[in-house]
């Protein structure tokens, strides 16, 4: 610690190369935190406490194919079951048939089902009491600037309106906000309708569900669970896929998009060439010193504390390079997630990506540092001193 | 007022910056390539021309003992150009696989409103009536070619060994599809029987999901359903299982209904004809489009998305290499300070320094460029991937394409960067005092 004045020195002895090494370092620690934070939300996705004891039922043909509504009571009857909810694919699109809202006609206590997500308590009794009322999540609202009260037509692009057209109206009464403010939900982005109200309007759907979720009492007994209510339809017409939301998350996400090689695969290719940026920079930083390290020696400094002085300012170049970034990154992120008006939901940078960091910049700054200080050690007092 | 100058100096030194990158993404490339021309034509014939010339001559051949920093010029601007052509690649490949899905003497017929196939349901009457339209080509024995088609989903499980399921694309043909898809084509076993329980699938379906091999047995809910053979199509059906449309309607319990209706037209130009008598039928409220059309649409979120998500990390990268190349530069520059100023010591201008400074950096970043638009290639031309595409209910595989195009635009970037990386440390060489250069050890 003694020698930190000693190492900054020596860091900002050539202000341009440093800053400008630290801008390049800036820019990688702001691409990882940007896509580390977008990595781990897909990984977690459906982790939570929550997302372990929600169960989902589907057709196990097809998630389009739907299931009878009678399923409900039966699945209510599983032991183990504390709660059985059902929804309905609905289709909505705002203005554009190409604005495409995440709309489900959903049982009256489906909402129960997901206690990350408030409602204020009057605007839940409005939106029970309204037939042709809706919960609107709060991103969405404030994308399209819609309040407690607005009529809204929306179209489906699966159903037509008993009257034969595609637009239904609804009356919006009330808003969704996520309980954690910093954990968006995805219904924040979506719409809640009333499915007796979507199943009497519209001729197609008679009675169907398109799927059901329950919660267990407890995610210990979830397997037991799956299979009891799986075994509810065995061998019917509409045999049943019940899965966890964990579980139906992931493999979701699975056939999305192999998120995890693509973000391996920039950051391999960004560091990679990180490595040898400051590599080279700490290389002409030691070169351009040889007679100064000489005079530390002499003066009487060990080899060894040469080697760390040289090694600690490399650590210390790539560490403040990338926590600037990281920083960067997680106030760039809430900023572009404001501004898009929720189009765009920047995940903010998690403690575990700001550890896997500070682990990658100590790495770095590490094998970065290792043969220049070296060399730094290995010098041989006299001849450096002549410039030989 | 020193500063005052200075301050302006860097300023209009900035603009010229942003003049030159805008003027370098929009102009199109035959006037890029009358600029070099004429760029060229200056360096052998003006006789500062020649001056930048032989000061550039000197700078590379002394490369070789640079070769450290001058590498990190290289492979910083490889690295931005391999992955913004590999993100590139990724959406254009997405894109030519729905892209090639259609043509414009084929027209897909859904129900008025209907985002994409699975959300249609035209009923018996309906295809009835679409498939006596005018302007429907008609095959040998005088049937209409048109195809009434129902598309669903069904779960089948991954080929990645983890035993999880995913969602494929099934779609109910009628004997007139093959007819209407030359480009299917049969490559191993044989089509299905119409009335039984059998499939063929696609090649990009069978690398996709476990057990879809002809012969094999698959189960769909609870029914047993035979592979009868493989075809492959080069495009999006591809990703798509097939089967008798109403084996299928009867699984799903669709009844005679159907999604959607394809048609051959006699001719390209036959589409307004057959759209506008589809349109003034009372029977049908219908949305018709011509197959190209409705893949491109398709494509378009995704393709759009992909390429935005490329750009962004591609500037964020640039940004640093931007900085990586001017660190060298700098470097380049204090090391040949005394060259540079015997230089114009000895008469030489400030331009032919600044052209050579900048025209060695443009060289370095050419070799990065093409080093990584190699690599992009290399790796990842044909690499396959797959995903939930819109519109369909299936995973959609496609393969990356490193298009000319798009190694073009990688060349550009590249070219972009030594831009910038190159004109600021060429400024300081050039202006340079002569007598502290000199004296400078």
């Amino acid at each position: 610690m003694k020698y930190l004045h000693l190492i900054w020195a020596a860091l900002f002895r050539r202000k341009t190369r440093t800053i400008l090494t630290l801008v390049s370092i800036v820019a990688a620690f702001l691409l990882f935190g940007m896509l580390d934070g977008v990595r781990t939300s897909f990984a977690n996705a459906g982790k939570s406490a929550v997302g372990a004891e929600r169960l989902q039922t589907g057709s196990k043909l097809s998630f389009i194919q739907p299931l009878p509504s009678a399923l409900e009571a039966k699945i209510a009857t599983v032991p183990g079951v504390k709660a059985v909810a059902f929804a309905n694919w609905f289709g909505g699109a705002y203005q554009d048939p190409r604005n495409q809202i995440f709309t489900f006609a959903v049982s009256p206590n489906y909402v129960d089902m997901y206690p990350e997500i408030v409602i204020a308590p009057e605007e839940r009794k409005a939106f029970d009491a309204t037939r042709t009322g809706v919960l609107v999540g709060d991103v969405l609202a404030k994308k399209y600037h819609w309040k407690v009260g607005d009529k809204i037509p929306l179209m489906s692009n699966i159903f037509p309106n008993r009257d034969g057209s595609k637009t239904w109206t609804f009356d919006i009464a009330g808003i969704m906000h996520a309980k954690d403010p910093d954990h968006g939900e995805f219904l924040q982005g979506g719409i809640l309708m009333h499915w007796k109200y979507f199943d009497e309007s519209n001729p197609y759907n008679q009675g169907a569900v398109g799927w059901y979720v329950s919660r267990v009492a407890d995610p210990a007994q979830a397997d037991r669970v799956v299979q009891a209510i799986d075994a509810l339809s065995a061998n019917s017409d509409h045999e049943t896929k019940t899965q966890t939301e964990q579980a139906a998350m992931a493999s979701w996400i699975k056939q999305m998009a192999n998120v995890g090689l693509i973000v391996f695969s920039i950051m391999g290719a960004v560091f990679f060439t990180l490595l040898f940026l400051t590599g080279n920079t700490m290389a002409q930083a030691v070169r351009e010193r040889t007679s100064e390290l000489a005079v530390m020696k002499t003066i009487g400094f060990s080899s060894t504390s040469v080697l760390l002085i040289v090694l600690a300012e490399s650590v210390l170049l790539v560490l403040l390079g990338g926590v600037l970034g990281l920083g960067l990154a997680a106030v760039l992120g809430p900023v572009v997630s404001a501004g898009s008006g929720g189009v765009i939901n920047m995940p903010p940078v998690h403690a575990g990506s700001w550890l896997l960091g500070v682990g990658l910049m100590l790495a770095i700054g590490l094998l970065v540092g290792v043969l220049p200080a070296l060399r730094a050690m290995r010098l041989n007092i006299v001849d450096a001193l002549a410039g030989r | 007022m020193n500063k005052l100058k200075s301050f302006l100096r860097s300023f209009s030194l900035c603009l010229i910056v942003v003049a030159g990158i805008v003027a370098w993404t929009a102009l199109p490339w035959p006037v890029l390539l009358a600029l070099a021309v004429l760029f060229a034509l200056w360096m052998l014939l003006a006789r500062s021309g020649r001056q930048a010339g032989s000061v550039t001559r000197v700078g590379v051949s002394t490369l070789p003992q640079r070769l450290g920093a001058s590498s990190v010029v290289v492979i910083g601007i490889a690295g931005v150009v391999a992955v913004l052509v590999s993100m590139l690649a990724m959406g254009a490949g997405y894109q030519q696989t729905l892209g090639r899905s259609g043509s414009a003497d084929t027209a897909i017929v859904l129900r008025g409103g209907s985002a994409s196939e699975v959300s249609s349901v035209l009923d018996n009457a309906s295809t009835t009536v679409i498939a006596q339209a005018p302007g429907i080509a008609r095959d040998a024995a005088g049937k209409p070619i048109a195809s009434p088609e129902l598309v669903v989903a069904a779960n089948l499980p991954l080929n990645d060994g983890s035993g999880d399921e995913g969602s494929v694309q099934m779609r109910g043909v009628g004997e007139q599809a093959w007819t209407l898809r030359p480009e299917v084509k049969i490559v191993s076993g044989r089509k299905f029987k119409p009335g039984l329980r059998e499939l063929v699938v696609g090649k990009g379906a069978q690398r996709q999901f476990a057990g879809l091999a002809p012969g094999r047995e698959i189960k769909l809910g609870s029914q047993v359903w035979t592979v009868a053979g493989v075809f492959e199509s080069g495009n999006a059906m591809d990703s798509e299982l097939w089967g008798d449309s109403n084996v299928v309607a009867d699984t799903y319990r669709r009844g005679s209904s159907r999604t959607s209706v394809f048609v051959r037209l006699t001719s390209p130009a036959a589409y307004d004809a057959f759209k506008a008598a589809l349109a003034a039928d009372p029977r049908l409220q219908v949305d018709t489009s011509t197959t190209l059309d409705y893949f491109r649409k398709q494509s378009e979120g995704v393709t759009k998305a992909i390429t935005i998500i490329g750009i962004v990390v591609g500037v964020i990268m640039a940004i640093g290499a931007v900085f990586g190349a001017l660190n060298t530069m700098f470097a380049t520059v204090a090391t040949r300070a005394r060259e540079i100023a015997t230089l114009r010591a000895i008469g030489f201008r400030g331009l032919p320094v600044v052209v050579a400074v900048m025209l060695e950096t443009m060289l370095l970043a050419l070799l990065g460029g093409l080093v990584g638009g190699a690599l992009a290639w290399l790796v990842f031309n044909g690499y396959s991937a797959s995903t939930l595409a819109q519109g369909t209910v299936g995973t959609l595989s496609f393969k990356l394409a490193v298009t000319p195009a798009l190694l073009w635009t990688g060349l550009k970037w590249a070219l972009a960067i030594g831009f910038i990386g190159g004109l600021f440390p060429a400024v300081r060489a050039a202006r340079l005092p002569v007598t502290t250069a000199l004296r400078e050890l």
